[in-house]
């Protein structure tokens, strides 16, 4: 036990207790008790006493205005008016109505109420007792005893056949619990490993909804795609899209430093996840001088000039390429989907 | 006889509120009750009235809470938008997003609720953790306070998540951005990550569920414990009665200061007025998430400058400056560098919630504290206090480091690097200085009581030198400034005994040894003033 270590004489001594001096008046630093109650003004000048009442009287009678000014707003300013209120701008008419006079209404009660605590009732202190909050020796033995006596009734100490069973039981019971959560999601599987991107699929930009050709990307745009088929109205589109995102960008050939990124490109357009490798954010940001992105949450910055490497910020690995050709219409096409999950890295990821 | 008509005499004379009291009571046993606390004593100092604000705070959450719930519709099916917000017609978003978007321009009033409702929840985490220092830096967590400061310290983790889930509800672009990093870092635990993942999305992000899922958690699950973890916290706070400063007439065995009934009934039932009024004001005057001006979630989407709600920020700031660490071995990734901060998110906070378990571990004190410490004599807790601090500071100032690069013009790396030396070093450094200055002000103390406060009066003696006069302490400043108590370093005794046998000392004891050394050995405070002292130097040396 930790507590036996401690030899008594370590704790300080409280002061009053120490102080034995004091008995005497020796003490200077005797606890002399509380101070004599100094009077308010209100306690001994009653005009002064009515000046606070008026005072809580003011701010009460300007509370109940001031809902009546919440509920003439309510009723007369419509929900869309606009008005300018220096130095705040254009704001909600009815917003800045209603919380300034309900706020009237709270504070004022508020305000009235202490300021009648503060100066009309009475501000003489006193003193309460304290009682430990252990309990005593003797109702701490009944305690005992009576739980002694509880347990000895009930047999559970000499029937151990009932105690190691019923453990058992309850130990197993919540279980059912566990078991029913298993149905709140499917298993991963291979599902973090696929998006949308096949052979063949065309890559539609998303502004336009039409299908790229090389030409519509020109150096230092940056362009974003999603795979042909993906609508903004179906059912999983967001699903679909939080993995496909995608985006291009043209770098001339020969400023691309990674051999297999070059092999992946077509005529230096280069197509990219747009989902940060760190934890999943869209990277949105483009450097056309340098060709490097970054993504806005934690700045994590590739460089597209050389596999996407990162070059800044927290995220572990490269931003994956998907490998693009163009079809015999002219469009630019997957040639199949990325070879490596896309977003944050995750334990199976390898 | 005579006694039945007296009875029935009073009961024709009691008026209708004793009436009713008494109907209560013969059920209730209200009068009990009322005995030990109408008249309860509180204490009066300024930093008590923290505690207030996160108590009239959730209850003004709570309040707004249920108005949202009866407009808000948590679905993340996908409709358009019809309705009087221009800029966002016919765009696609969730149910969750359109009722807000109702909400907000559509019910009158509605908006004002929904900024009540944001306000009032960063006040509350607000206040929480400041009102959490206040009993830290004065040491009101000491026994018998131990069960209470836990209870505290679990409504601020709880408070968080509850925040997080609630300002991810409307399903906005800036929100959505934080559940997929929440996502991420999900995904980033080992072995479990990809399955927490899908059970908590109920499949791929974001699918069709998290609105929902949130939603009961936030409204349901969550606040219902902190409910209950409230009214025990008050419960305990009564039952304790509360801590109080040294002062003349305050011991450690009684309570000083003002009834429940009628001043504290006024102070603090109006100070909640106060705090509601002056959150409707701010939610009048001050726009709080505006989410017509972020737009719907897209997954492929994002704006710049994106910020968690405040009480986030450290975490923002652990995973931003955390290096991209990455490790594959045998066809499996450890995401370090997610994973990391994911781990020092909740060890952040169990430092300082862990403190008092340490403190009392090494003074080995099992007495009852009720009378508070001033921080400065307690140099060693209120370093570590503001070493805490300075830690979560450096986490959030990571947090936010792309805002700190563009507004004060400076590059976001150094920023980076900055926060990444002093996540280390600043809480260090804050130690040290912290403890100086405690034990410099424990010196002036000991001056003021031995020499008397400095006057400015400056005196020309007749042999011509200059003095300034120091005038005497009362003995009410005396005695609060003595009042305080000293602990003694443990010490670890010989190392043999008297036998010269060696004595075994357990690590642990050697550890408890170094601690109670450092916290309460020479250097670390400054003795106070002994009555001898005291008398000796004023009994009649003149001038010192």
């Amino acid at each position: 036990m930790s507590s036996q270590d401690i030899p008594e004489e370590n704790l300080p001594v409280a002061q009053a207790e120490g102080a034995d001096l004091d008995k005497h008046g020796d003490n200077p630093f005797a606890d002399p008790g509380l101070p004599p109650h100094e009077h308010r003004i209100q306690d001994i000048d009653e005009r002064a006493a009515k000046r606070s009442e008026r005072t809580v009287a003011f701010l009460f009678t300007l509370s109940m205005l001031a809902t009546i000014g919440f509920i003439a707003s309510y009723v007369a300013l419509p929900v869309d008016k606009s008005v300018y209120i220096w130095p705040l701008g254009h704001i909600s008419a009815l917003n800045f109505a209603l919380g300034t006079t309900l706020g009237v209404a709270l504070f004022c009660i508020g305000a009235g109420a202490v300021h009648w605590a503060r100066t009309l009732m009475s501000d003489e202190e006193i003193a309460d007792e304290r009682h430990p909050i252990e309990a005593s020796p003797e109702v701490k033995a009944k305690v005992l005893a009576d739980f002694k006596q509880g347990a000895k009734e009930s047999a559970i100490g000499r029937r151990k056949l009932i105690r190691n069973t019923m453990f058992g039981a309850l130990t197993l019971v919540p279980l059912s619990g566990v078991v029913l959560l298993r149905d709140l999601g499917p298993l991963p599987e291979d599902k973090l490993r696929h998006t949308l991107w096949a052979k063949g699929k065309l890559l539609v930009n998303q502004n336009t909804n039409e299908p790229l050709r090389p030409e519509d990307v020109a150096v230092g745009s940056l362009t974003f795609a999603k795979p042909e088929g993906l609508e903004e109205h179906d059912h999983d589109f967001q699903t679909q899209i939080a993995k496909a995102a995608l985006m291009i960008v043209r770098i001339a050939p020969e400023d691309i430093k990674d051999k297999q990124e070059l092999e992946w490109s077509h005529e230096g357009i280069v197509a990219y996840s747009k989902i940060c490798t760190h934890v999943g954010c869209p990277i949105s940001l483009y450097e056309q001088q340098t060709h490097h992105v970054l993504c806005p949450c934690h700045q994590s910055t590739f460089d597209l000039t050389d596999g996407a490497r990162v070059i800044f910020g927290p995220a572990g690995h490269a931003l994956p390429q998907l490998r693009i050709g163009v079809n015999e219409e002219g469009y630019l096409e997957a040639l199949g989907d990325f070879e490596e999950p896309v977003g944050p890295a995750f334990w199976e990821r390898g | 006889m005579s006694t039945t008509t007296a009875s029935t005499d009073s009961k024709r004379k009691a008026p209708a509120g004793e009436r009713v009291a008494d109907w209560a009571d013969g059920r209730l046993g209200i009068y009990s009750l009322a005995k030990a606390n109408m008249r309860k004593i509180f204490p009066d100092h300024w930093s008590f009235m923290l505690g207030e604000i996160c108590l009239y705070s959730f209850i003004i959450i709570i309040l707004t809470g249920v108005y949202l719930t009866l407009f808000f519709h948590p679905s993340m099916n996908e409709v358009e938008y019809h309705g009087s917000y221009v800029p966002l017609q016919g765009q696609l978003m969730s149910e969750a997003f359109n009722s807000t978007m109702h909400i907000s321009f559509d019910v009158r009033g509605g908006l004002l609720i929904r900024q009540i409702h944001h306000w009032a929840a960063l006040i509350f985490v607000a206040a929480m953790l400041v009102h959490m220092m206040r009993v830290f830096f004065t040491g009101a967590f000491r026994k018998p306070r131990e069960v209470n400061w836990l209870f505290g310290f679990l409504l601020l983790v709880l408070g968080m998540f509850t925040g997080f889930t609630g300002y991810s509800l409307p399903d906005d672009l800036l929100s959505g951005t934080g559940v997929r990093f929440m996502q991420g870092a999900v995904l980033s635990v080992p072995v479990v990550g990809t399955y927490l993942s899908m059970f908590l999305f109920g499949g791929e992000f974001p699918g069709g569920d998290f609105v929902a899922r949130f939603y009961s958690v936030h409204i349901l699950l969550l606040p219902g414990i902190m409910l209950g973890l409230v009214v025990a916290h008050l419960i305990l706070v009564f039952y304790h009665k509360h801590t109080q400063f040294a002062g003349p007439g305050k011991t450690n065995k009684n309570v000083v200061g003002m009834p429940l009934l009628p001043v504290y009934m006024a102070k603090a039932g109006g100070f909640f007025f106060l705090v509601f009024g002056v959150i409707a004001v701010v939610s009048a005057i001050a726009t709080i998430n505006p989410i017509w001006s972020i737009g719907p979630y897209r997954p492929d989407q994002v704006s710049t400058g994106a910020q968690p709600d405040w009480y986030m920020g450290f975490s923002e700031g652990l995973i931003r400056v955390m290096p991209g660490w990455e490790i594959n071995l045998w066809g499996h990734t450890l995401v370090l560098g997610v994973f990391i901060p994911l781990i020092i998110f909740p060890l952040v906070l169990v430092t300082i919630a862990v403190w008092p378990f340490i403190e009392s571990w090494v003074t080995g004190d099992k007495r009852e504290h009720h009378i508070l410490d001033r921080p400065r004599n307690a140099p060693t807790r209120t370093a570590f206090g503001v070493a805490w601090l300075t830690w979560y500071f450096v986490l959030l100032i990571g947090g936010g480091n792309d805002l700190w690069a563009t507004h004060f013009h400076l590059s976001i790396n150094a920023i980076t690097w900055f926060v990444r030396i002093a996540f280390f070093v600043a809480p260090v450094l804050a130690f040290i200085i912290t403890k100086r200055i405690c034990l410099g002000l424990q010196r002036r103390d000991k001056d003021k009581v031995l020499h008397g406060r400095e006057s400015g009066i400056i005196k020309r003696l007749p042999h011509g030198e200059f003095i300034e006069v120091h005038e005497p302490l009362s003995q009410e400043q005396l005695h609060t400034l003595t009042a305080h108590e000293q602990h003694k370093p443990l010490e670890l005794g010989p190392t043999v005994d008297e036998n010269g046998v060696e004595r075994k000392v357990k690590g642990s004891q050697k550890l408890k040894a170094k601690l109670s050394q450092g916290m309460y050995g020479e250097d670390n405070q400054i003795p106070k003033p002994t009555v001898e002292e005291y008398k000796e130097i004023t009994s009649g040396h003149g001038h010192h």
